[in-house]
């Protein structure tokens, strides 16, 4: 059973705990020494380009919360009914800010991923962290530069994931199931030119965990020419 | 072939009898090949004066009166009667340019006989500018040579444009001639026909993919359910021949591979004509001698063409019955998007091996696998699992609207589906529309505004509810709901993602609009 304690505002619970520009996620984390995360690392730039996949390569990612591992649909949501963050889903933290769950501090960490995906085992295990029977929750802010109609979130995660753009739910899916692309997949979505938050809940029972993102045009192709802002700096 | 004129006596008395496959009145023998003009779809047969069917939809047929009654003194003409015959028997039909060709045979007394041209401007008898002039006689047989001037197939070879005719039935050779895209008539009418096959009849040419078909029928006709009618072709790399077989026989030599033969309560198909609708759906036309299920008349009827291994394939129109609905692209079933459980009941991750071993018995514990010792007494055999329905797992469902996603199919309630044809709702090319609704249940796939999918409650009869399924060359299928609120263009179920499904514009190079349909 999660314990998540109960406050008004989320930004009320936040401690700013500083920031982990320049320094690898293991060192700064870790009670134990553990190599950083291979496919991940600190951002050193104040913007980061969608890929030429479109894939979405920058990302804040909470500690891992312990669950039950269970992963199915019923499963997922009363979790996300209880473990749900404080503030709005559009509320975008700051790289080091913590939340308090079940009395323990977890830190929200700035990652770039060297891949297409992001490698949430390879995040957990270099924090020395549980990897398996967790969720992690992970925003990112994109910054579109032209009004896009018709445009779709697409990710893929493993296993199951909740999504939010604009704090709109637009994807869920559930059970055990690996990190396709473009598994899950929104409605059609107008987003105006300017900044937009996607969050993420991935919700892993044992073994890899990773989840990646990206936004298709109207025709299913991806979109390259956006950048995630405001993340990490 | 007198037999054919009693068969089509026989037709024209029925022409009023309530058929069904194909709806409406659909009674004609020797079909044409089937032409649109402004989304209305046209075919030709044998009888008195060329009767016409026609349907606004592909699905519902009625007769529209013959092409006689719009040809000054009536048909066979005189130009043609001077060849052939009084008779008027299997016709084809072909657009060129801002003309209609539309070829006849005018038969005598066997094998002397004639094909006459008609020329029109509209196939439309309601328009002013309907009617049909005379082209005369194109080819024709004396009664002597080894030729049988009836049963003509015209081609257009897509590569070049040229215009073909071929033609003949039984008594010598079907014959291949060119034909003149401006006149109708023969462009080298001083040449030889060139003999492309021998023992058939009711023969036409297709192309795809560099390779030309001959598609000719053998058999007997005109005896209802025991006419040995059956569509075979041949295949050639030259407009001109040598066609030959799967088994590597010419069609000179009486070759030709089985296309369609007699099949349940259809006995002797025949008359094949290609109707391309685009967007890789092809369809065929053809007559059954006899439909067991309409009195054993001679019926049109239009069906899925497939491609497989470089050779024409006949398919079936979606029968009704239940099905799982599964991705082309993503091999995901679409399903309800309700908490699914487990056909069965729950059950942990086993022993692989089969029949369950013991807990923690691991892998290889099951009948002949590794460690199963030796004089263990063999397992009971495993009892059938019931399927899964809704009465049994649906108390979680919600009862609005549901939407729908895809998931791997794993035999449950919410990924089965009903497709049920709807009575007098229209249809296509073919078939009727059809409502889709999870088994055992009211609920009905529908589309919506926004271009997505979702489940209501129970069926409307609403065009968002009515659902075109083709047949595409490859044997997927393409769903199309009649119409989407708010929407012009027409638009398909698609897969947008693994667990995604939507609606999109049919996209024939990839798999998004591409299903499989099983049978559960």
């Amino acid at each position: 059973m999660i314990r998540y304690r109960t406050i008004a505002s989320r930004l009320a619970l936040i401690a700013f705990a500083g920031g982990l520009a320049g320094t690898s996620l293991a060192a700064a984390q870790a009670p134990e020494s553990r190599p950083p995360a291979p496919t991940l690392s600190a951002p050193a730039s104040p913007s980061l380009p969608a890929d030429e996949q479109g894939f979405l390569r920058r990302w804040l990612v909470l500690e891992p919360i312990p669950t039950t591992g269970a992963l199915t649909q019923s499963a997922v949501r009363d979790l996300l009914d209880r473990a749900r963050l404080p503030g709005a889903l559009t509320d975008v933290p700051r790289a080091g800010d913590t939340v308090v769950v079940g009395g323990t501090d977890l830190k929200w960490h700035a990652v770039d991923t060297s891949l297409y995906n992001v490698n949430l085992y390879h995040f957990a295990w270099a924090l020395n962290l549980p990897t398996s029977n967790v969720l992690f929750w992970a925003v990112t802010v994109v910054d579109v530069p032209e009004d896009l109609v018709d445009v779709r979130l697409a990710i893929g995660s493993n296993a199951a994931s909740v999504w939010w753009v604009d704090g709109r739910e637009v994807i869920d899916i559930y059970d055990d199931r690996q990190t396709v692309i473009d598994d899950g997949v929104s409605d059609r979505l107008t987003l105006a030119a300017g900044r937009h938050v996607i969050l993420g809940a991935v919700v892993n029972g044992g073994g890899a965990t990773d989840f990646c993102a990206r936004l298709l045009d109207a025709n299913d192709e991806p979109i390259t020419n956006v950048r995630v802002v405001d993340v990490g700096q | 072939m007198m037999s054919r004129v009693v068969s089509a006596l026989a037709v024209a008395l029925l022409l009023s009898t309530p058929i069904g496959a194909l709806d409406g009145d659909t009674a004609i023998h020797d079909p044409s090949t089937v032409i649109v003009e402004d989304g209305r779809y046209y075919t030709f047969g044998t009888g008195a004066g060329i009767p016409i069917l026609a349907s606004d939809d592909g699905w519902t047929w009625r007769r529209v009166g013959t092409v006689a009654e719009g040809v000054q003194g009536g048909l066979p003409t005189a130009s043609v009667l001077t060849r052939g015959g009084q008779n008027t028997w299997a016709p084809d039909i072909i657009r060129s340019g801002d003309r209609y060709f539309l070829y006849y045979s005018a038969p005598a007394a066997q094998p002397k006989a004639a094909i006459g041209l008609l020329i029109g401007r509209t196939l439309d008898p309601s328009s002013p500018d309907y009617g049909w002039e005379d082209g005369g006689p194109v080819v024709w047989s004396d009664g002597v040579e080894d030729s049988n001037a009836i049963d003509p197939g015209i081609f257009r070879d897509p590569t070049d444009g040229r215009l073909w005719m071929v033609y003949g039935s039984y008594f010598g050779y079907i014959r291949l001639v060119e034909l003149d895209p401006e006149t109708g008539q023969r462009r080298y009418p001083d040449r030889e026909p060139i003999n492309v096959a021998i023992n058939s009849e009711a023969s036409i040419m297709i192309h795809r993919d560099g390779w030309y078909y001959l598609l000719v029928t053998h058999g007997s006709c005109c005896r209802g359910a025991s006419s040995t009618y059956n569509i075979r072709m041949g295949r050639s790399r030259s407009v001109t021949g040598p066609f030959i077989d799967n088994m590597g026989v010419d069609m000179l030599q009486g070759g030709g591979k089985l296309f369609l033969g007699s099949h349940g309560r259809f006995i002797g198909p025949g008359h094949f004509g290609l109707l391309d609708l685009g967007d890789d759906v092809q369809k065929f036309s053809l007559h059954y001698e006899a439909d067991l299920d309409r009195g054993g008349i001679s019926v049109l009827d239009i069906r899925p063409l497939l491609w497989r291994d470089g050779w024409p394939v006949a398919g079936e129109n979606l029968e009704e019955g239940t099905y799982q609905i599964e991705s082309a692209r993503t091999g995901t079933a679409l399903e309800l998007a309700v908490e699914g459980v487990p056909v069965g009941g729950p059950r942990g991750r086993g022993a692989r091996g089969g029949f369950g071993g013991p807990p923690g018995a691991g892998r290889g514990a099951g009948p002949g696998g590794r460690g199963a010792g030796p004089g263990a007494p063999p397992p009971p055999p495993p009892a059938p699992i019931p399927p899964q329905t809704p009465e049994q797992v649906a108390g979680n469902w919600p009862s609005g609207p549901v939407a729908v996603r895809l998931s791997p199919y794993m035999s449950q309630a919410q990924q089965k589906w009903r497709f049920t044809p709807v009575p007098d709702a229209g249809g296509y090319p073919g078939s009727p529309y059809f409502r889709i609704t999870i088994d055992g249940t009211g609920r009905t796939l529908a589309a919506t505004a926004s271009r997505e999918l979702e489940v209501v409650p129970s069926f409307t009869g609403a065009p968002e509810q009515l659902w075109r399924i083709d047949q595409l060359t490859d044997g997927t299928y393409r769903l199309m709901p009649k119409a989407v609120p708010g929407v012009d263009e027409p638009m398909a179920l698609s897969a947008v993602g693994s667990s995604k499904p939507t609606l999109a514009r049919f996209r024939p190079e990839g798999d998004r609009e591409r299903w499989v349909l099983k049978r559960p």
